[in-house]
């Protein structure tokens, strides 16, 4: 569905991505995760063109997004589903209707419609309450959530996510591991989650790729993902005190 | 990216839009209104004091209502409404969208492939260009009756003579000239407010410089503007 071929970015001083590979299958939830700092917010990026490889192709299906522009850009772009690692709502909406500002800006239908849809989204990352109020009266995990809601809204075939769990607390963090995995199970989409948490990466990833200067230096199902030898993947896993199969299935700290 | 917003115009005034715009006038007269008050009544009182004191040298005194009006209406109305509303509404829009380009909000309209131009320099642009003018005429009446208070109580020139004076002086052409030097001021405030904020990079101190640069940008092309303009309707 989403495939890298050799893209090298540089920002700054250093190249992000270094001759970087990556293929995420049709219906899966790809799992990136790697040390602050190494590139996975650029990674997703890439997908959508906000950034432009210096050399090497992204393609999305059977269109090369890298390369798109235009009209074309648009449509490739409308397949997609974004949350921002900021969230990125505007804040003089309030969160209904920042939720609602993608059907309102490009379908016919009405306000009302329009509502009822947005209320629908913002009840399943449990913030109903929130419709009414603006950004500045939320908190970051809440902004975060209504900024999911917003990401699925059109009911796009891919949906990135860009840390949606960072900053939430531990029993909304599986509510929306659970949302996660709900939409690939019920709808069958694709989705690509960064995250620093191995937890729910483990419990949502069909794969997970670790980033590490400009690669990815493992790319493996959870199982053996566990089992690799690679140290970044070790020190990752040991960070968080996932030390053999089933501990994480348990949630027990071994 | 002026080209750019000009072709939306007739988009912003659909219904849905509409409310942006309004929303965004209000913004602009509210956050000026109070300081526009003070700046435009003192300087039509400096203006009376001060030509009025050098008139009365001649004994021309009650000339001052004409000299007040006129000055208020080509020159100092627009000139000083423009400043204030580049100080407070020009460095508030651009801190705006500087925040709105650092904290991902321009990438994610983008992706929603929703114009930013459209979605966020139409209605502040619109705004702008509408309310400048109004705001002027307010700086004016201010100024004239600045002026006409400084007459009254200090030079002895009554509230009559001052005002039939400047009517009989003053022409419709220094009102509508000054009008469209506050419209040009409007376009050139917001132009340079939303492009200092679409340019921000590097984070909260990128903001602090995009409405610096802003407020710099916006006087000084306000001055120069104000001048070629003068030269153009009088010579
Ligand atoms: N627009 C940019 N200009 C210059 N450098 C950039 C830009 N965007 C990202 N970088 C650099 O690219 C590198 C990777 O950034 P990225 O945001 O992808 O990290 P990340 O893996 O998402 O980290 P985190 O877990 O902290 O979010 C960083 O060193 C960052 O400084
Ligand atoms: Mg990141």
């Amino acid at each position: 569905m989403i495939r890298f071929e050799n893209v090298t970015k540089r920002l700054g001083r250093r190249n992000v991505l270094d001759g970087f590979d990556l293929e995420i299958k049709a219906g899966e939830t790809f799992v990136i995760c790697g040390p602050s700092g190494m590139g996975k917010s650029v990674t997703l990026k890439h997908m959508v063109r906000l950034l432009t490889p210096d050399s090497g192709h992204v393609w999305v299906g059977d269109d090369c997004v890298s390369e798109a522009r235009g009209k074309e850009l648009e449509r490739i772009r409308a397949r997609f589903g974004v949350l921002f690692q900021s969230g990125a709502l505007l804040e003089w909406l309030t969160a209904g209707e920042n939720v609602g500002l993608p059907l309102r800006e490009h379908t016919d239908k009405g306000d009302e419609e329009i509502d009822t849809l947005a209320r629908e989204k913002l009840r399943m990352v449990e913030l109903e309450d929130a419709f009414d109020k603006h950004p500045s009266d939320l908190s970051g995990g809440m902004r975060k959530r209504v900024a999911l809601a917003r990401a699925i809204i059109t009911e796009p075939e891919i949906v990135l996510y860009d840390e949606p769990t960072s900053g939430l607390d531990p029993v909304t963090s599986r509510t929306i591991d659970e949302l996660i995995d709900n939409l690939r199970k019920q709808l069958g989409i694709t989705s690509v989650v960064v995250t620093h948490d191995l937890h729910s990466a483990l419990a949502i990833g069909n794969r997970i790729a670790m980033l590490n200067y400009g690669k990815a230096v493992e790319v493996s199902a959870p199982e053996e993902f566990m089992k690799s030898t690679n140290s970044v993947v070790r020190g990752f896993l040991e960070a968080q005190y996932i030390t053999r199969r089933g501990a994480w299935e348990k949630g027990l700290k071994v | 990216m002026l080209f750019e917003a000009t072709l939306f115009i007739p988009l912003a005034l659909t219904k849905r839009r509409r409310s942006e715009v309004f929303n965004q006038l209000y913004i602009t007269g509210i956050k000026s209104l109070g300081v526009i008050t003070v700046v435009a009544a003192f300087t039509g009182m400096i203006l009376a004091l001060q030509t009025g004191l050098e008139l009365r040298r001649f004994g021309l005194q009650q000339n001052i209502g004409t000299a007040v009006t006129v000055v208020m209406m080509r020159e100092m109305g627009p000139f000083m409404t423009a400043l204030i509303v580049a100080a407070s509404v020009g460095s508030a829009i651009a801190a705006q969208v500087g925040t709105m380009v650092v904290s991902e909000e321009v990438s994610a309209l983008e992706i929603m492939s929703i114009n930013p131009v459209r979605f966020i320099v139409l209605p502040r642009l619109i705004a702008l260009a509408v309310m400048m003018p109004i705001l002027t005429i307010y700086t004016n009446i201010l100024g004239v009756a600045g002026g006409a208070l400084v007459g009254a109580t200090q030079l002895q020139v009554s509230f009559q003579a001052y005002i039939d004076n400047a009517q009989l002086y003053a022409q419709n052409k220094d009102l509508y000239v000054g009008l469209l030097k506050a419209f040009v001021f409007g376009i050139v405030i917001a132009t340079t407010a939303c492009h200092q904020g679409f340019v921000t990079t590097e984070g909260a101190v990128g903001v602090g410089q995009a409405t610096r640069r802003t407020v710099i940008i916006s006087f000084l092309t306000i001055l120069v503007l104000g001048y070629m303009l003068t030269r153009v309707f009088y010579r």
